[in-house]
C-alpha cells in the first residue's frame, strides 16, 4: 500500500457528503429528540450549542486534520504521528468492528419494518409483535441458541449492499453511494415532516420540545447529556473522520468542512426532532394520554411507538415507509462509513487491494455479525455491546486522543498551524482551549459518572456473568488488540510514507 | 404552542440552519478565492 497512489474523492462535496452521511444516523433520528425533551426542552439549545462548540467540532477538526495530514487510517495516522501512539489507531479499528457488527442488524430490522408498514402487520400490539414474534426474544439474556430467519435474510442483504458499495472504492462507492442517500434522505425526511405537523396534536408535541425549562440547564447531568449527544451523534472518536480526511487533498479548508459537516449534523437532529414529537403529539392526542407518557427514544420509539402511531394515522403505510426508510438510508451512509475504518486499516498495513480487503475483512464483520445478532439473544448482546463499546470504546478512546495530543505529545500547535494553512477561518487559542481543557474534563467527567452507574448497578438488572462476557469483554478486548497489534512491525516505508501521492485526481472546485 | 416554545424554535431553527447555511456560502467563497489566486499566480 506504502507504494500504491491512495485514493482520493473526485470532489469536496463529495468528502463532505460523506462525512455528513457518516455522522446523520439512527441516533440522530430515535436518541436527540428525546435527549433534548428530557434536557430542558428549548433550553437545552444552551447546552447543546455550547456542547457543539467546544467538543464536537473542535474534535471534528482534530480527527480532520490528523487523518488530511498524516494521510492515513486510524492507526497508521497515529503511527506517524507518534509510533506508541499507533495502539490508539488499532483500538479504534476494534471498535469499529464491533459497532458496524451490531449496526447492521438495527438497519436489518429497519428494512422489514419498511415492508411491515405496508400492511401494518404490527397489528394491534406493536410491542408484542416486535419482542415476540419478530425478534423472538429469549426470556433471558445469554449466549447464542438458536437464529430467527426474519432477521438473518435481511441482515445479509445490508451486508452484500454495504460490502458492494465499499468494493467499489472510495470515489466510485462511497462517493457515489452518498450523492444519492443524502439527498434521499433529505427528501423522505422533510416530506415525512410536512406531514407530522399537518397532523392533529402535532402543535402540542412541539410545544413539548420547545417549552424552554431553564432550572434544566443548572443540572449538571443535563449537560453530560449534551456533550454526550454531541460527541455520539457526531462520528468523532473512532476513527472515522480520520479515515475519510486521508482521502482529502492537502490544501483543503478543513475547519470550514468540519463547520458545515457539524452544522448539518445539527440541522438534520433539529429536523427530526420538529418530526419526531409532531407524530408523538398526535399520538398523545388521539389516544387521550399525556407526552411524557408517550415519549420515548431508542428501539422503543421506533419499532414499537411509530408503528403504533402508523396504524393509527391516515395514509399510515405511506408515513411507515417514510419513516423506516429514512432510517434505513441513514443507517446504511453511517454502516459504510464505519466498516470503512476497518478495510483501511488493514489495507494500509497489509498492502492487499480494495477487493481482497472488502471481501476478507467486511465479510469477517459480516459472519460476526450474521452469528451474533440475528438470534433469539441478539437484543441482549446487541444492548450490552452497544452500551459498553460507546462507554469504554469510543467516549474513553476520544479521551485518551485528546490528552496525548493535548498533553502527552503537545502536537496542537503544530496541527493548528496545518489546519491554518488552507482554512477560511483561523482556529484561534479557542481550539487548543477547547480540546486540551474543556473535552478532557467533560469526557473524564462522563467516564467517572458512568463508571459510578457501573458499580452502583447491573446495567439493565443483566446477570454479571452476562455483563462481563458481552460488555466488559468486548470493551476491554478493543483495547487489548490495539495494543497487541501496535507490537507487530511494519515495513518501514509504510509508516514513513506521509506524503502527497502524484495528483491524479481532477481539480476540485466544490 | 406558548409564545416561549415557539421563540426557542425559532432560535433553534435560525441559529442552527442558519449556521449550515453561513458555514456552506463561508466554504465556497473560499474555495472559489482560492481557486482565483491559483489561477493569477499560474500555479498548478
Amino acid at each position: 500500500m506504502a507504494n500504491q497512489v491512495r485514493e482520493q474523492w473526485a470532489t469536496r462535496a463529495g468528502f463532505l457528503l460523506a462525512a455528513i452521511g457518516s455522522a446523520v444516523g439512527l441516533g440522530n433520528i430515535w436518541r436527540f429528540p428525546y435527549v433534548a425533551y428530557e434536557g430542558g426542552g428549548g433550553a437545552f439549545l444552551v447546552p447543546y450549542l455550547i456542547a457543539l462548540f467546544t467538543a464536537g467540532i473542535p474534535l471534528l477538526v482534530l480527527e480532520y486534520i490528523l487523518g488530511n495530514r498524516y494521510r492515513g487510517s486510524p492507526p497508521i495516522a497515529f503511527l506517524r504521528m507518534s509510533r506508541p501512539t499507533q495502539a490508539l489507531g488499532w483500538w479504534q479499528v476494534a471498535i469499529c468492528f464491533v459497532i458496524a457488527a451490531y449496526y447492521a442488524v438495527v438497519i436489518a430490522w429497519a428494512v422489514r419494518f419498511t415492508g411491515f408498514s405496508i400492511g401494518q402487520q404490527w397489528g394491534d400490539d406493536p410491542e408484542g409483535f416486535l419482542m415476540q414474534d419478530f425478534l423472538q426474544v429469549a426470556a433471558e439474556p445469554g449466549m447464542v441458541s438458536s437464529y430467527v430467519s426474519g432477521v438473518v435474510w435481511p441482515l445479509i442483504a445490508v451486508w452484500v449492499v454495504t460490502l458492494g458499495i465499499l468494493a467499489l472504492g472510495v470515489r466510485r462507492g462511497i462517493e457515489r453511494a452518498n450523492k444519492i442517500f443524502i439527498p434521499l434522505l433529505a427528501a423522505l425526511f422533510l416530506v415525512l415532516v410536512v406531514r407530522a405537523v399537518t397532523l392533529p396534536g402535532a402543535m402540542s408535541g412541539l410545544d413539548a420540545l420547545f417549552s424552554p425549562d431553564w432550572s434544566a440547564i443548572t443540572d449538571s447531568a443535563v449537560w453530560v447529556s449534551a456533550y454526550g449527544q454531541i460527541f455520539f451523534s457526531l462520528s468523532i472518536g473512532f476513527g472515522i473522520m480520520i479515515t475519510y480526511a486521508s482521502y482529502l487533498r492537502r490544501g483543503t479548508d478543513l475547519t470550514g468542512s468540519a463547520l458545515v459537516a457539524g452544522f448539518a449534523n445539527s440541522s438534520f437532529e433539529i429536523l427530526a426532532g420538529i418530526g419526531v414529537f409532531a407524530t408523538l403529539g398526535f399520538m398523545a392526542v388521539t389516544g387521550g394520554i399525556a407526552l411524557d407518557e408517550v415519549a420515548t427514544d431508542g428501539i422503543g420509539l421506533a419499532f414499537v411507538a411509530f408503528p403504533e402511531i402508523i396504524s393509527n394515522m391516515p395514509a399510515g403505510s405511506l408515513f411507515g415507509l417514510l419513516f423506516f426508510g429514512s432510517l434505513v438510508v441513514a443507517g446504511m451512509s453511517s454502516l459504510i462509513s464505519i466498516v470503512q475504518v476497518v478495510i483501511a486499516a488493514v489495507q494500509d498495513r497489509t498492502g492487499i487491494g480494495r477487493i481482497p480487503a472488502v471481501l476478507c475483512v467486511g465479510g469477517a464483520i459480516a459472519l460476526a455479525s450474521i452469528l451474533l445478532f440475528p438470534t433469539e439473544e441478539g437484543l441482549y448482546l446487541l444492548d450490552a455491546a452497544d452500551h459498553f463499546i460507546n462507554q469504554y470504546g469510543i467516549a474513553l478512546a476520544g479521551l485518551v486522543v485528546v490528552v496525548v495530543v493535548s498533553w502527552v505529545l503537545r502536537k496542537l500547535p503544530e496541527l493548528q498551524t496545518h489546519a491554518d494553512e488552507a482554512s477560511a477561518i483561523r482556529l484561534g487559542w479557542w481550539w487548543p482551549v477547547t480540546l486540551g481543557v474543556i473535552t478532557p474534563l467533560v469526557l473524564g467527567w462522563m467516564m467517572w459518572d458512568s463508571l459510578r452507574s457501573e458499580i452502583a448497578e447491573n446495567y439493565e438488572d443483566y446477570p454479571t456473568s452476562f455483563l462481563l462476557s458481552a460488555g466488559w469483554a468486548v470493551a476491554i478486548g478493543a483495547v487489548v488488540f490495539g495494543v497487541i497489534m501496535s507490537f507487530l512491525p511494519w515495513k518501514r516505508a509504510t509508516t514513513e510514507s506521509a506524503e502527497e501521492p502524484a495528483d491524479e485526481t481532477p481539480k476540485v472546485s466544490r | 404552542m406558548s409564545t416561549s416554545a415557539i421563540i426557542m424554535m425559532i432560535i433553534a431553527i435560525t441559529l442552527i440552519w442558519g449556521g449550515l447555511a453561513a458555514s456552506i456560502v463561508l466554504l465556497r467563497r473560499h474555495i472559489q478565492r482560492a481557486a482565483q489566486d491559483t489561477d493569477s499566480t499560474g500555479a498548478p
